[in-house]
């Protein structure tokens, strides 16, 4: 029977395909006696070489999609399921106190798990997860339960999953997955950032998908209205088919705009700029006719992996970004990790507010080495293209200043050891705390730009988490307090003749965007693959016009009204 | 019977990546081999014994095969020590 479940459009466009459910399988063990250890021992062996012959495949994908270094995890994963010391001793269980394999497995693993668990090096502890990873592949083996692999999907599915973490989605692989959805997250999740710059359709936080859809079932993501329709007849198959080709349709007349400037109709020019989070993503930019990079979140560097990023590792990623960008602006962020964004390697202890808490520049003043590396990075890459480098969550004067004379540190440096550096860096602040707002007009005396990160701005101006679903009604971009706000940082910029742009999700919602032109918006930084159809909607708009009607709406009651104001007026 | 001493430099000391490479160099080989540090001793052919040791940058430890291919299994660790830039 077909259903239908609502969720959130996260990512534009139509797939139609099996569904894949990732998630992980409970494995229950039950201690049986068994006459034949032999048996059992043969039972083992089996399912040894089965584990063995999978992650083999695995690393052979790994490392043709994911590059040599990632797949040396399952080398190493191999080497455990070869380990006489964790072999050996489950064969003399099973021996000895004739007991099921699954059992004995279980038993000498845990005993690994709890040794790695209980040294006092971060790193080891780590490892723990990796054993039960691997033993728990050969217990379902055992079991006859089988657990999903998302690097060995071979055909064309839609994946359903509770929620992906960013490392579930650098596994994905983009030439068979079409869609996905899951039951949390928000526009602003990771997992919906993640697919907005793969380019593939998905509806997240619809609380209900995993439950209601099973393997293999033919599924509909409607990344247009934010809709995941279940086992859908032969009829609703061509009526999305319809609805695909007119939405890819469209995209075609966009992708036309593709070497237009984005100039208005009084004449008017604005830069359109993409966020980026590897230097592979450049190629999207590109063909979607960004006009620079608004925000290269650098965290995606120290991301997935064991230790911190090198000098050079580092070097290497800004290089092939600017070089690839060309005379083309890159902006830059330095590390912004904590939050919802996590280095394990780091050891950080866990915080009861950690969007209040120890984060992305206060962190990195703190842990200057690591903010160091970074700086002589950038600053080492910055011949190579037009670099600016933004500090995230800065909060007060003193952090922009103190981060400001690090960065002129490291410079003196570099040109001390006769390393080239371009004196044309522009520095300049994310504006995402309401305070660094407020006082606007006396930052724009200092940075060189502003660039209004409004995912945290808003949170934090409406005081309302953006990962609870309970409060999302809170999550209000047209609320007017925000327009105000904005207001007050590009008045403030352009008072002192800087500029100011905003790389938060709202630069690309088609109805801040008339709002913002009318406030006087210098770039606007996005999802590669919403620039184009921001570039159609700009080029029909006229910012003398849109002036008075962003006045209107700074004097409105509610966000709802603002957002009824603008939709009636401009957008069909 | 060969022993060999080691100090490891490298920044990570004995990481996943560094065990593995050792681990397979020394598994096909006939000797017993076992890698001493902190007085306690572990299987070198077992990825998970050694990495159990947790020895980090700094830390000198030994290597003691017994065995036909003993002094082989001495100039395969020289090699992966250098190769991974391990230790001097």
């Amino acid at each position: 029977m077909t259903t239908t479940i609502t969720g959130i459009a996260a990512s534009p466009g139509i797939s139609i395909a099996k569904a894949f459910i990732l998630q992980n399988p409970e494995l229950k063990v039950v201690k049986t006696k068994v006459k034949d250890t032999n048996e059992e021992i043969q039972r083992l062996e089996k399912a040894l070489e089965k584990s063995k012959a999978e992650l083999e495949v695995i690393k052979e994908h790994a490392s043709k999609e994911l590059g040599e270094d990632k797949a040396e995890i399952f080398a190493a994963h191999l080497l455990v399921l070869s380990d006489p010391e964790l072999i050996n001793p489950i064969k003399d269980k099973v021996e000895t106190e004739q007991v099921n394999a699954e059992f004995a497995l279980d038993e000498v693993a845990n005993m690994f798990i709890t040794l790695f668990e209980n040294m006092d090096n971060e790193y080891m502890k780590e490892r723990a997860a990796d054993i039960r990873d691997v033993t728990k592949r050969v217990l379902a083996h055992l079991l006859g339960v089988t657990i999903a692999n998302p690097s060995m999907i071979s055909e064309e599915v839609v994946i359903i999953a509770e929620d992906l973490t960013p490392s579930d989605t650098a596994q994905l692989n983009r030439q068979y997955v079409k869609g996905f959805s899951t039951d949390i997250g928000g526009r602003t999740s990771h997992s919906a950032i993640m697919s907005r710059s793969l380019e593939i359709p998905a509806v997240v936080g619809t609380k209900t998908v995993t439950s209601g859809v099973e393997n293999g079932t033919l599924v509909i993501v409607d990344g247009l209205d934010g809709k995941v329709i279940v086992d859908p007849t032969e009829e609703v198959v061509n009526q999305y088919q319809d609805k695909k080709a007119a939405y890819d349709a469209q995209k075609a007349e966009w992708a036309k705009l593709v070497d237009e400037k984005t100039v208005t109709t009084d004449g008017q020019h604005v830069e359109l700029a993409a966020n980026i989070g590897t230097p592979d993503d450049v190629q999207g930019v590109l063909e979607n006719g960004g006009e620079g990079v608004g925000l290269y979140r650098t965290e995606f560097l120290y991301m997935g992996r064991e230790t911190l990023p090198t000098e050079e590792e580092q070097f290497e990623a800004y290089k092939a970004v600017l070089e690839r960008m060309g005379d083309k602006p890159v902006v830059v962020r330095t590390l912004d990790i904590g939050g919802d964004k996590e280095l394990p390697y780091l050891d950080l202890p866990k915080e009861m507010n950690p969007f209040l808490g120890f984060r992305a520049i206060r962190l990195c003043l703190e842990m200057q080495d690591m903010f160091r590396t970074q700086l002589r990075a950038l600053l080492r890459a910055s011949v190579f293209g037009n670099l600016k480098i933004m500090f995230p969550m800065i909060a007060t004067l003193d952090e922009f200043r103190e981060a400001k004379s690090i960065l002129l540190e490291e410079k003196e440096k570099l040109q001390g050891e006769g390393i080239a550096v371009s004196e044309t860096i522009e520095v300049g602040i994310m504006v995402e705390i309401p305070s660094t707002a407020v006082m606007a007009d006396l930052f724009a005396k200092e940075v060189d730009f502003f660039s209004i990160g409004t995912n945290d701005l808003i949170q934090y101006t409406l005081a309302a988490d953006r990962m609870n679903e309970r409060v999302s009604y809170l999550y209000q971009p047209y609320n007017p307090a925000i327009l105000r706000l904005v207001k007050n940082v590009i008045d403030a910029a352009h008072k002192e003749g800087k500029w100011a742009g905003m790389c938060g999700e709202m630069a690309g919602d088609e109805v801040a965007i008339p709002l913002l032109l009318g406030l006087g918006l210098d770039e606007f930084s996005m999802s590669a693959t919403s620039i184009l159809k921001a570039r159609s909607q700009i080029l029909r708009l006229s910012r003398e016009e849109l002036r008075s009607d962003a006045q209107k709406a700074l004097m409105m009651n509610t966000a709802e009204e603002v957002k009824r104001f603008i939709e009636e007026k401009y957008i069909n | 019977m060969v022993e060999k001493m080691y100090t490891i430099t490298s920044e990570a000391g004995l990481h996943a990546r560094p065990c593995t490479a050792l681990v397979s160099a020394v598994t096909p080989l006939k000797s017993e081999v076992a890698l001493e540090y902190n007085g306690k001793q572990v299987n070198l052919k077992s990825i998970m014994g050694v990495m159990s040791l947790g020895v980090s940058k700094g830390a000198t430890v030994k290597v003691i095969a017994t065995g036909d291919d003993e002094e082989q299994v001495i100039s395969k660790i020289d090699e992966v020590m250098i190769k991974e830039e391990l230790a001097v």
